[in-house]
């Protein structure tokens, strides 16, 4: 199976932010030794680094012509942090995985998405 | 055949290698399992699949499906009730109750939740959730629907049977079957009748007998945990006199295990049953449980030994306002006019 893995920051915090400052040191370490080792989890693609849902613009066309608003589709706090995507055995091997995300304790969240594999046999 | 079935089917499922072709065809191979037939009504027993309900139960009760799902979908598969008694078990229409099967079936597949025992780093968390279940299914049965609950009592004892070693199965199935054989004596009329007043010439004492033998063998085992202890707590009610202080020390330890305040609630009362009026009503006191009517109610007893009476009608009557249950209501309308005459 193949999953992505869609990771909201929700108020974990970002490097380079008030809260972010306020990890201890060793916080911090172990939020960067985490993904790093989740990078290199085999089976593991990562994801490209996005910039934060501040720098998104939002598109909707109506009538044929194409609107854009500042900010992501969600509120900011709801937006995409980040996504990665993972081949498992099972549902288990994914929830395991994002467990170990650090947003995922931090007061973000990780959504385990299914791929739609057209092959199977 | 070795002498014991189910302990080596246990250790099979456990070590059953992970051959990820090998499990896609199983998981393929099993998902008509989730497809009882509507006709039989003991479609999963021992004689077509001896070796594959544990594996089932984990299935259905797998976390990333919502609880009425994993309620229904064990009911159906593993209870072999059709979709129509679920639904009538769940006062709900048959086919809202065929929709709530039909959705988790698709995620079992589509989001590969495995079929299989969980690993043993898995297999506490995951064990509770399968004991949860058949819990609520127990409770559903208990509130009046005796069916639900004989439902979930033989979903324990076949839990027991493949899980002999875990003390927490058996801890589930002594507590159904003690508080299941005060069925009769709980409600007459209509009305819930407290234990002290209860007829216990109503009492089925042979399964009390049989619970009592459950628990002992989930203690046997070592068991410490929530259900192992909340039997110990059933079964000692079954006593007369009951021993007040023991239970309140039950409480005690089951408060700790569970960090519940509910839990604390009935440490509080048997205190009171104890002797200790005071010492109980200054627990229930610290208590934040303004939500839950059987604070209030508590409280109101507590205060009435104390003849606060005022204090005691006003906290029957926010117990009032909380209460749900028909029965529940009368009982307190009751212990309410008691207090005024």
């Amino acid at each position: 199976m193949k999953y992505m893995l869609l990771i909201h920051q929700g108020s974990a915090p970002t490097p380079r932010s008030e809260e972010w400052d306020r990890l201890s040191e060793d916080e911090q370490k172990a939020v960067y030794a985490d993904y790093k080792t989740i990078n290199e989890t085999p089976g593991v693609t990562s994801g490209l680094q996005m910039q934060g849902p501040e720098m998104a613009t939002t598109v909707r066309v109506e009538d044929g012509e194409a609107l854009t608003t500042d900010g992501p589709f969600v509120a900011v706090k709801d937006a995409l942090g980040g996504y990665l995507f993972f081949e498992a055995d099972d549902l288990d091997a994914a929830i395991e995985l994002a467990a170990r995300v650090p947003a995922a304790r931090l007061g973000g969240a990780v959504e385990v998405r299914p791929i739609v594999e057209h092959e199977r046999s | 055949m070795p002498d014991n079935p189910s302990a080596w089917l246990v250790t099979t499922a456990r070590n059953r290698a992970i051959d990820r072709i090998r499990r896609d065809r199983t998981l393929a191979a099993k998902l008509p399992l989730l497809d009882a037939p509507e006709s039989a009504v003991d479609t999963v027993d021992d004689a077509t699949i001896p070796d594959e309900r544990l594996e089932l139960v984990f299935t259905c009760c797998h976390p990333a499906l919502s609880l009425d799902a994993q309620v229904a979908l064990t009911l159906r598969t593993l209870g072999g009730l059709s979709t129509e008694q679920i639904a009538r078990a769940f006062l709900v229409p048959e086919p809202t109750m065929a929709k709530r099967l039909v959705r988790p079936k698709h995620k079992i597949r589509d989001a590969g939740i495995p079929f299989r025992v969980p690993p043993d780093h898995l297999l506490p968390d995951r064990l509770a959730a399968v004991l949860a279940v058949v819990y609520l299914i127990f409770n559903e049965g208990y509130g009046g629907r005796g069916d639900l609950a004989a439902e979930a009592i033989r979903l324990g004892r076949a839990l027991a049977e493949l899980m002999p070693d875990e003390p927490e199965v058996r801890g589930l199935v002594a507590l159904m079957l003690v508080n299941d054989a005060r069925r009769d004596a709980r409600f007459v009329d209509g009305t819930v009748i407290l234990l002290r007043d209860q007829d216990r010439s109503l009492w089925d004492t042979e399964q009390i007998a049989d619970g009592r033998a459950e628990l002992e063998r989930a203690l046997a085992l070592g068991g410490r945990g929530p259900y192992v202890l909340q039997a110990a707590i059933a079964d000692l009610h079954a006593d007369q006199p009951q021993d007040w202080p023991q239970l309140a020390a039950l409480y005690a330890e089951l408060a700790r295990v569970t960090g519940s305040p509910v839990v604390e609630l009935n440490r509080a009362a048997a205190i009171a049953e104890a002797g200790e009026v005071e010492t109980a009503l200054a627990l229930v006191e610290r208590l934040e449980l303004d939500h839950y009517h059987y604070l209030h109610a508590t409280r109101a007893e507590l205060l009435s030994r104390f003849d606060r009476t005022d204090d005691a009608r006003t906290a029957y009557g926010r117990a009032l306002e909380l209460v749900h249950s028909d029965a529940e209501r009368r009982f307190l309308e009751r212990r309410l006019a008691e207090l005024e005459g």
